[in-house]
Parts: structure tokens; sequence; C-alpha cells
């Protein structure tokens, strides 16, 4: 049975009184266990809805429930142990003054014994591929290294959620695939939803569900799929097209009709093969 | 101003635990009045090579020739001043030099150092406003009160102000969204059209060099590993994996393409458009045996 | 360029003075200052040099290292020396030079206090060459954790020291990217009047600071989104733990005490 771990309701925020509204009248839900991406171009209010979650601000009208609780300034101890965030900018989350401080830094506010901590230091820098890295400084670590160190840390307090709040936006494209292959690594945990904020359409393609941000309002809500085949839509709110989809446009235009929308290379591939044979 | 590297070696902290050889018997020469991207991975030498367009680095060994100016360990120039007006750099992140109390003073902040008189700034600030996709009315405004974007673009503005022969360009458009990307290259690409600006674009993008530069050059390890027209470098697959570098995507679709039907579309930088109908006239070429 | 940033001067190693216990390496460095200053004679001169130079030796730290940290006290340690030489009018006239007159007392004190000097120094250098700042931070947490019973913040001050310990190389690496960002605007840093260079330094220290306030506000966010609610209720990795070898130190350096104390002269 999935259960919604996340829900907002007509949720609505801004900065100050004469502020206009950062978001307004947001409502979504979230199920255990999904993987859904957020995108919007800067100043969507994408992350602002990351904050909102984890209780680092509070909306002026409506509620916002994690796992049935609502978030409250007396409850976001509680909430902060199910919602594990990581931020966009690399040496600005790095607490410890080595990778293994870092790592213990949240399990450290929670109280959590030595020997626990030791143990999962271990597993979690193990599961994103930095254990050789235990007494590493941070200076000495590249962005995507840094980031990853940054969701082990967030892991080792074991969430139930872990947001990527733009986590990808300063890395170059390899620390880019560094966390991109980590987290879809981490997809296969059990009881993990995962919700990835970007303005990055690539990232998208492997998540269950995406949320359209725009102008403070969900402007969509649907499938990868679905949300590529409206490209003309979606550069109009100033977000990509990936190549693929503008590859399958031109293909129509030339005569060729593609069965779906693809996803990746593979699909589109596997579509012409298809049609290839067919003929 | 054509620039002309010669051999050039740099150390950084020689003669220490920590030296480290940035730079290594790198030669190219880049032409008056082109568009170059200067592409490789992380640590790969590129902010070094930047470092050296304008003289904030001289070369341990070698020569590095910036049209009538010369640095080399035994010949420093006097005049830096000079040489840096005209060569521009927008950094990594420029908003990040931002320090004056208004926009307008910001801008004017390099072209007052270089000496331009104040009226040709107010000018030429003018000008630059509406160019670099800002309006009029922020010129009162403290930079630290406007958005990543805008601050981003004030600070390329007040580059841009002093009017440089070379632009050099370090990941210009790092942390932009979509939108803001495209506008921004385009708006390089278009000075460099209509100003004849050498163009020096320092990048992880591939499609962005594909897109806007007539000359690349890979960086890896301190030293030049390809270079060429960017259609003649980026279908070298295997030898730009080899250096942690992808091709583009149209590169990378049309070789599993040719794999998949056995075919040999070749990639000469074509369109979207000319791509498909190629696709098309290949599966219609092969249906009629 | 970045692997090149030392902190402290910490010199990496895993000599038994390395992996002594930081709070060991303090007091025992607390009480040598002190004792220092008993010394009167030869032989109890004799064992606190003995003392420092072995632990210098037993750490394995270059002797190089060592020389640079003394770099800027020479002159201070010369410096004295003269000074004593001058003033202090004991013992014999030794050397007789126009209006000056140099006593055999003034060169023994200068001596003695020059050599002071130089022990105080090698012996405290020698902690932060062994020490990582973060273990000195630890120490020093811990050592003053009787002082929470007064509510000093001692946690937070732990805190606040490792931080900035961990953020020095960050904010020095944003200082060299804005100066050159600068420089390529126009600012000359290093020729000029001297009121115009400090004019130089306006377009260096607001991006620096507007960028600290920025890192710090977030890292404020991170901490907090991390669970952090000051020092209550945690716990910690990281464990001081003395060691047989700490016991060790301490009857060895009681020894020290000891000889020194039945060697000086008194009265």
């Amino acid at each position: 049975m999935s259960t919604n771990l996340i829900e907002f309701k007509d949720v609505s925020f801004r900065y100050g009184e004469d502020q206009p509204w950062v978001l307004k009248n947001v409502s979504f839900t979230i199920d255990e266990d999904e993987w859904v991406a957020i995108i919007g171009h800067n100043g969507s209010g994408k992350s602002t809805i990351a904050k909102l979650i984890n209780g680092l601000l509070f909306p002026q009208e409506g509620e916002i429930l994690i796992d049935g609780k609502k978030v409250t300034e007396d409850s976001i101890w509680d909430i902060r142990k199910d919602v594990g965030m990581v931020f966009q900018n690399p040496d600005n989350q790095f607490v410890g003054a080595t990778v293994q401080d870092d790592v213990a830094f949240g399990m450290e506010n929670r109280g959590i014994s030595r020997e626990t901590m030791v143990e999962r230091i271990e597993s979690t820098l193990n599961a994103v591929g930095m254990k050789d890295y235990l007494l590493t400084e941070p200076h000495r670590l590249s962005g995507g290294q840094k980031q990853r160190v940054a969701i082990a840390s967030v892991l080792a307090i074991s969430p139930k959620v872990l947001i990527l709040d733009e986590a990808t936006a300063m890395l170059d494209p390899n620390g880019r695939k560094e966390i991109m292959q980590t987290v879809s690594g981490l997809q296969d945990r059990q009881g993990l939803s995962l919700i990835t904020i970007t303005h990055d359409l690539q990232e998208v393609v492997q998540a269950d569900r995406v949320l359209v941000m725009n102008g403070g309002q969900i402007w969509d809500e649907a499938e990868p799929r679905k949300i590529f085949a409206k490209k003309e839509e979606l550069r109009e709110i100033g977000l990509d097209v990936p190549f693929v989809a503008i590859l399958a446009d031109a293909l129509l235009d030339a005569g060729i009709t593609i069965a779906h929308e693809p996803l990746n290379h593979e699909e589109l591939l596997e579509d012409l093969w298809t049609l290839h044979s067919k003929t | 101003m054509d620039i002309t590297f010669e051999n050039v070696t740099y150390i950084y902290q020689k003669n220490s635990p920590f030296e480290h050889k940035a730079l290594e018997n790198l030669s190219l020469h880049i032409e008056s009045g082109s568009y170059v991207a200067v592409v490789g991975h992380t640590g790969s030498g590129k902010s070094t090579l930047i470092s050296h367009l304008n003289g904030l680095s001289i070369p341990t060994e070698g020569k590095v020739k910036i049209g009538k100016y010369a640095l080399s360990e035994n010949e420093k120039i006097n005049d830096m001043k000079e040489l840096r007006s005209k060569v521009g750099v927008v950094f990594q992140y420029p908003e990040h030099q931002l320090f004056e109390e208004t926009v307008e003073k910001d801008i004017a902040f390099g072209p007052e150092n270089f000496g331009v008189p104040k009226n040709e700034i107010k000018t030429r600030i003018q000008k630059i406003i509406p160019a670099v996709g800002l309006s009029e009315d922020l010129l009162e405004r403290s930079p630290f009160d406007l958005s990543g974007g805008q601050m981003r673009r004030v600070a390329i503005a007040g580059v841009l102000a002093v009017k440089p022969d070379v632009l050099v360009l370090d990941e210009p458009t790092a942390g932009l969204d979509p939108r803001g990307q495209k506008e921004m290259m385009d708006m390089f690409y278009q000075l460099h059209k209509e100003q004849g600006t050498t163009t020096i674009l320092v990048t992880h993008s591939m499609e962005d060099a594909l897109k806007y530069a007539d000359h690349v050059i890979i960086l890896n390890k301190g030293t030049k590993y390809m270079e060429g027209k960017p259609e003649d470098v980026f279908v070298q697959r295997e030898a730009l994996n080899r250096v942690q570098l992808d091709v583009p995507e149209i590169v990378q679709f049309i070789s599993e393409f040719n794999e998949r039907f056995d075919t040999t579309i070749p990639f000469q930088n074509q369109s979207m458009t000319e791509l498909a109908q190629m696709i098309q006239r290949t599966l219609k070429g092969a249906e009629s045996p | 360029m970045n692997n090149s940033l030392i902190i402290g001067q910490y010199v990496p190693g895993t000599s038994i003075v390395h992996r002594l216990d930081p709070r060991t390496k303090i007091t025992i460095i607390f009480f040598y200052v002190f004792i220092v200053f008993f010394a009167n004679n030869l032989p109890s001169y004799g064992i606190l040099i003995l003392f420092a130079l072995a632990s210098t030796f037993i750490s394995r730290v270059p002797i190089r290292f060592i020389m640079k940290g003394l770099t800027p006290v020479w002159f201070l340690i010369i410096f004295t020396f003269i000074l004593h030489l001058f003033v202090t009018k004991e013992g014999t006239v030794i050397f007789d030079f126009w209006i000056f007159k140099f006593y055999s007392g003034g060169v023994i004190q200068g001596i003695a206090i020059s050599i002071r000097f130089f022990l105080l120094i090698l012996v405290t250098s020698l902690l932060t060459l062994t020490t990582t700042p973060i273990e000195i931070t630890d120490a020093i947490e811990d050592m003053l954790r009787p002082l929470n019973k007064v509510k000093f913040p001692v946690h937070e001050l732990a805190l606040m020291m490792s931080i900035s310990l961990r953020f020095i190389p960050t904010l020095m690496q944003e200082t060299d990217k804005i100066s050159r960002a600068q420089a390529s605007r126009g600012v000359d840093f290093r020729t000029g009047p001297v009121k115009e260079r400090i004019k130089a330094i306006v377009p260096l220290l607001v991006p620096l600071f507007v960028s600290a306030f920025k890192r710090a506000e977030e890292l404020a966010m991170a901490m907090e989104a991390r669970g952090y609610q000051g020092g209550h209720g945690r716990s910690k990795l990281r464990e001081l733990k003395i060691e047989k070898i700490d016991i060790l130190v301490y009857f060895v350096f009681l020894a020290v005490i000891t000889v020194l104390l039945l060697t000086r002269t008194y009265g």
C-alpha cells in the first residue's frame, strides 16, 4: 500500500507582507518510495518547496504534512529526522573538518552512540563510493565528491525523504554524472522517497513523476514522457527540451512518425528500428 | 590581436613540497577575430591558461604573445594595465566581484581604472545595458538587491564596458537556468559577430563549443590534447572519452544510429532538420532493396 | 593550487609525539612553560634542553619546518640578548668600549633568557607541528568542560573554532579569486602610492565579506536542516583517550621536573 508521505494543501508562501507570493495555492502529494522531480526556471518557486518541507520556512497559508505530521515550529526536529536535504553549494554545507566528521555531524546532533556512528559512516560512505576518503579534508575534494559526502551525511540518519535542491547545479559534467549515478543507485533502497529539484530536464528522465513549477504555481504534473511531449510550452516557460524530443519532432516533420515520445536514445532507436523492419 | 603560446610551462609553488605543473609545454595559436572554445575536464589547466591571457600569471618557461605584448620569465611588461584593458575576462560566477553601491558605479569601475573619460563611460553604459538584457531603472539600485541572474549581467556589463579586443569567458553561464544560458551565449556570439571580438570560451559544454566556436582546443593534463574545427574534433569519440570528455549528444546519437542500422551517416555539424532528413532518406533507401 | 594549502603548520606523521592525546601535549607544554623559569644553573637548563630536543627528535619533524617556525622570533631572541648586555650590571667587566661597559653577568643573563625563549618557541611549535587544529580544538573543548557549570558556552566555542579552521582554505581561495577578478578590471594591488593601494582593498574586501556572510547563512541553514540545535544532547564521534603511552610520558615529564627542582640553585 502506498501512502502519502508528503502532502501540500493549498500552500502559499511569501517572504514578507509587502513581497509578492513565491508560492500560491500549491497542492500536491508525494508517495513513499516515489521519485519526484521538481523543475522550473530560476525563481519559479521550486527551491522554496524544499525549504518548506523540512521547516526551514513556514507557509502563511495552507498546511504541509510529512508522514501525517503537520510541519510546525514544534514538530520540525522530528520532521528533520525524516527529511534529509542536500543543497546547491558543495562548500557551504560541509561542516566537518574531515569527511568522517561531516558524516557524523547529523548523527551527533541526534545523540547517536559512537559505535553506531562508526558503522553508519562506513556504510553510507560506501553507498556513495567515498569510503576511501574517510580522513580527507574538504578542500582536497572535488565538488562532486563533496556533494556525495553530503548525501552520505543525510543517509546516515536514515531519513524517509531525500531532497536534492539543485545539488548538481554547481558541478562539472563529471560531478553531475557522479551524483546522478549515486542517486539512481539509492533509488533501489527501500522506503526512501526522492525529490530532485533542478532546471535540467536531462536529470528528470529517471523520475517517476515530474512537477513543473512556473510563477509560483504547479504548471503541470505528470510522468516525464508526458512532460517531454510539451516542447513548445516548456520552452515558453524557460525550460530546455531534451535532444531526443527535438529530434523526434524533426523526424515527424521529415515524415517519420515516432510511436511514443522517446525518453532516451535507446527508445528512439528502438522505435526507428521497429518502423524500419515493418516496412 | 593574435594570441600565441610558445612552449609554455607553468609551475605553481615552484621548489616547495606542493610544486605542481599546471601547464606543460603548451603551444597554441588563436587568430584575431576568431571564436575559440577551450575544453577539458576540471584540473586540465584551463584556469591557468586563462590567467596567462591578461598577465595574471607569467609563464615559468616559454612565452605568451598577445598582440604586441609578450609575457615570459625575462620580459615582464611594464604596462600591465594596458594589456588588461585589451583583454577582458569574465570569470566563473562573475557576480562575486561586484562591490559598488550602485549598478552604474560597478559597471563604470573597470573603464574608470583604465582611464576612459567620464562621458564616454556614460554613453557606453547606455548601450551595454540593453545589450546584456538589463533595464535602465536598475542603474541606481544596489547590485546586491538584484537576482543572481541580474547580478551576473551587471558583472558582464562591467567587463564589456572596457571594450576589450579579446573577451575571455570562463564558464559564463554556470548556474543559470536554460533560458538565461541561451540568452547569454547568444549575446556573446552577437558581440563576436558584430564587433569582431576575439572570443575565447572556456567550457565543459560540448554543445556550446559545437554551436558557437569555429575552433576547438582540448586540454588534458596541462597540455594540448587535440585541436581543430569542432566537426573534426568532436567525432573522435574514443579519444575524447579517454580524457573523460563526452562528445556532443548529436554526435553520440549519430554514431549509435550508424551502429544499429549499419549505416554511415556522417557528422557535419548539420541541423536537427537536416539530420532528420538524412535519417529519413537512409531508412527509405534501406527499405527498397 | 587546491592541495597546496597547509592549515596551521601541521606536519603529518605517526611518531609517538603525533599519537599522544592532545590534552597530554597541551598539559605538558603548559607546565613546561612554567618550569622553564625555574631553571637557573647549567644542569637545570641541561635537563630542559634535553627534554625539548629529545621530543623534537622523537617527533621526526624535519628540522627545516622547525626553523621556519622560528624565523620570526630570531630577531626577538637576539634583541633580548643585546638588551641584557646593556642593562645588566653584575659580575666583572669583560669588555669596555667608549661609554659602554659589558659585564659577565649580562652575557650570562642574555644567554639564559635567549635559551628560555628558544625553548618556549620550540616546544609550542612542536605542539602545532604534530597536532591537527581539530585535535587541539577537541582538547580545548574537553579541558574547558568544567566551565560549562558556569554557563560558559564551551561547545559553541569549539564548534566555532572548528568551522573557522574548516573555512580558512575556502576563504583563501576566494580571496585569490576575487583579487584576480579585480586585477583584471584594472585594480593595481602591488604598485602605486600607499593611499591608492589602501583604496584598492575595498573592491577586495566588500565581495569577500558579502560572500562570507552568504556562506555563513547557507551553512547555518544546512546545519539546521541536519538537526543542529546547540550542544545539548549531542554525542561525539571524536573521542579523546588517554593511552598507556600518555601515562608513560607524564611520568617522564614528572621525572624532568623532579631533576630540575633538585638541581636548581636555591637561595
